[in-house]
């Protein structure tokens, strides 16, 4: 197994990477050295913005910035961002299409101890409903890396997920290529689908492995791009392997399950099964064993994929 | 300032209340309290201080403005479009589904407009990114900042005003309309804010108080705001809401409520007659 690396510590490290460019700003509120917005402050500390604890104001303050021609990268916890911020970023940000890049980091579960309070299991679907917005979630620190060279290309507002854990490197593979909206394809299979997002792509793997030594031919993709979603890649997996399941650090409601679901019961009806967190909110605990409480593992994306395939 | 210019400052004050009453008479809706309290401000701001092109909304060394009270648009549509952003014509097409002058404030689609608003409280926190831009890029423009005296609940203005005064931005000055009246009802009803100069001084900010009507009092301040080093600037005008038509003034129903045909021919009376008086 190549190497385990958290998506922030990855993403810290490719924003100080890309921090010679000079519209790049970066704004943090009192949480730089854990999102690792710290890692371009240290190299770039003209660019770099702690605002306090004031979430609202620094997404604000992005904007006015954006809107002068710089590129912010503003940074908080998911909770923080997606969560406390959502009418600034959709009025400030959005409606005017401003060029702002929101890193919503400890997202999810795997926060761990800290506890319900910090483990944001509605972003994706907050952030995916708003007009012109791209949403992103790499499944691990390879990914991550092309991911902050994307959004910083890409002209327009982005949110980018990321997480606490360390996970797993699946992506570093000589036909990897990361292009905004285009899923990436982990593993060919004919009898069903996974479509995973973030840390749960290392989970499909898992269940893909095992699935495959009873016979089963799982196609797995990897889905970092959940707005806009990769529909062709959507309907193909409908179409050719019958049933689909998805997997999600995040409610079950509205976030890459609901983004499949909307897809194929409008083009080809498939049964979706959707792995996440049901509708609940979460719970102090160790990172790992959270994931496990919640059915966020590899072996409930199997399951899934078996009782999905009975309803072919 | 000379009398001249005094006088002519005056007297576009007043034509752009006619303007906008027009605008609201047209869409059937707007909010006029609001805006005909901040009529000298906008005069001064757009005809003597800032610096700006018309012809080039974009221009990078623009000073930039930021109507943080976003829903005042009916003041700030009649002097983009009296200073040449764009036609007198397209007035006509405000809170239209067939037009672009969007009920608040809109930067995409209407020349002049430097930041989009309308949920109270963000704006500020805007022109803050601003100037800080500006500071960053070695670039010499002010921002203004048209604050609410209702808006100032908004905890994100404090979280603002405490970034500008440690960040040190003496390039940033924000105006607080301070017409006491809001939707509910007045100021001290709603939610009294207590001593704002004391406020904001001890927020870190040059605060100065000034009668919002009296275009030179104003257009001293923002010299002597523009010219003080090392601290953000406030200036508290104290203004009345619906400023020009007697029944509207200092009343919190005229808010955003529509006049009648009886009200809209009354209001555009008296505003004709202080245009005429200041003509004189």
């Amino acid at each position: 197994m190549a190497e385990k690396i958290a998506t922030r510590h990855a993403y810290g490290e490719a924003l100080a990477e890309i921090g010679g460019n000079q519209r790049i700003v970066a704004l943090d509120a009192d949480v730089s050295t854990c999102t690792m917005s710290c890692m371009f402050g240290e190299k770039y500390p003209e660019r770099f913005f702690n605002v306090g604890i004031a979430e609202a104001n620094m997404t604000g303050i992005a904007a006015g910035m954006a809107a002068c021609g710089f590129i912010p990268f503003v940074h908080t916890f998911a909770m923080f961002c997606a969560g406390r911020t959502y009418d600034q970023i959709r009025n400030s940000i959005a409606y005017p299409g401003l060029n702002v890049k929101l890193v919503g980091t400890h997202a999810g579960l795997t926060v761990g101890e800290d506890g319900a309070t910090h483990q944001c299991l509605e972003d994706l679907a907050l952030m995916r409903v708003i007009p012109g917005m791209t949403v992103i979630c790499p499944a691990d620190g390879n990914e991550t890396r092309a991911a902050v060279r994307a959004i910083a290309e890409h002209e327009g507002p982005v949110y980018l997920r990321l997480g606490r854990l360390s996970v797993d490197t699946v992506t570093d593979r000589d036909d990897y290529k990361f292009e905004i909206g285009k899923a990436y394809t982990m593993q060919e299979g004919t009898d069903a689908t996974v479509i995973a997002t973030g840390c749960m792509v290392q989970e499909a793997l898992k269940a893909a492995e095992e699935l495959d030594k009873e016979g089963i031919r799982v196609r797995v993709l990897d889905m970092h791009t959940i707005k806009p979603l990769d529909e062709a890649a959507v309907i193909a997996a409908a179409r050719e392997t019958g049933v689909i399941v998805t997997a999600e650090e995040h409610n079950i409601l509205g976030g890459l399950g609901g983004a499949v679901a909307e897809t194929v019961s409008s083009v080809c009806p498939v049964p979706v099964l959707r792995v996440g967190t049901h509708d609940t909110f979460g719970h102090s605990g160790n990172a790992l064993e959270l994931l496990k409480r919640y059915g966020l593992t590899g072996k409930e994306i199997a399951e899934q994929v078996k009782k999905g395939i009975k309803l072919k | 300032m000379d009398q001249r210019k005094k006088k002519e400052l005056e007297k576009l004050a007043y034509q752009l209340r006619i303007t906008g009453l027009k605008m609201v008479q047209g869409a059937h809706s707007g909010h006029i309290g609001g805006a005909f309290s901040l009529s000298e401000i906008m005069a001064v701001l757009y005809f003597d201080k800032m610096n700006i092109r018309p012809k080039e909304p974009h221009w990078e060394e623009r000073d930039r403005f930021v109507l943080s009270k976003g829903h005042a648009t009916v003041a700030l549509y009649p002097a983009l479009a009296h200073r040449g952003f764009f036609p007198m014509e397209t007035l006509k097409t405000f809170r239209r589904l067939d037009g672009e002058l969007s009920g608040h404030a809109e930067m995409c689609h209407v020349p002049g407009v430097d930041m989009s608003t309308g949920s109270l409280g963000q704006g500020f926190s805007a022109a803050v990114g601003m100037a800080v831009s500006g500071k960053l890029s070695g670039k010499n423009y002010t921002t203004y900042a048209v604050l609410g005296d209702g808006e100032i609940a908004e905890g994100q203005i404090w979280e603002a005003c405490m970034f500008a005064a440690a960040r040190k931005l003496d390039n940033l000055v924000g105006i607080l309309d301070s017409n006491k009246v809001q939707l509910d009802g007045t100021v001290k009803e709603v939610l009294d804010t207590g001593d704002l100069q004391a406020k904001f001084e001890s927020f870190g900010f040059y605060v100065q108080s000034v009668d919002g009507h009296s275009v030179e009092e104003f257009a001293d301040a923002v010299d002597k705001a523009k010219s003080y080093l090392g601290k953000p600037s406030m200036i508290i005008a104290n203004t009345v809401k619906g400023k020009g038509v007697s029944f509207m003034e200092g009343n919190h129903a005229w808010h955003g409520k529509t006049p009648d045909e009886e009200q809209f021919a009354q209001a555009f009376e008296e505003l004709e007659a202080a245009l005429k008086e200041k003509e004189a």
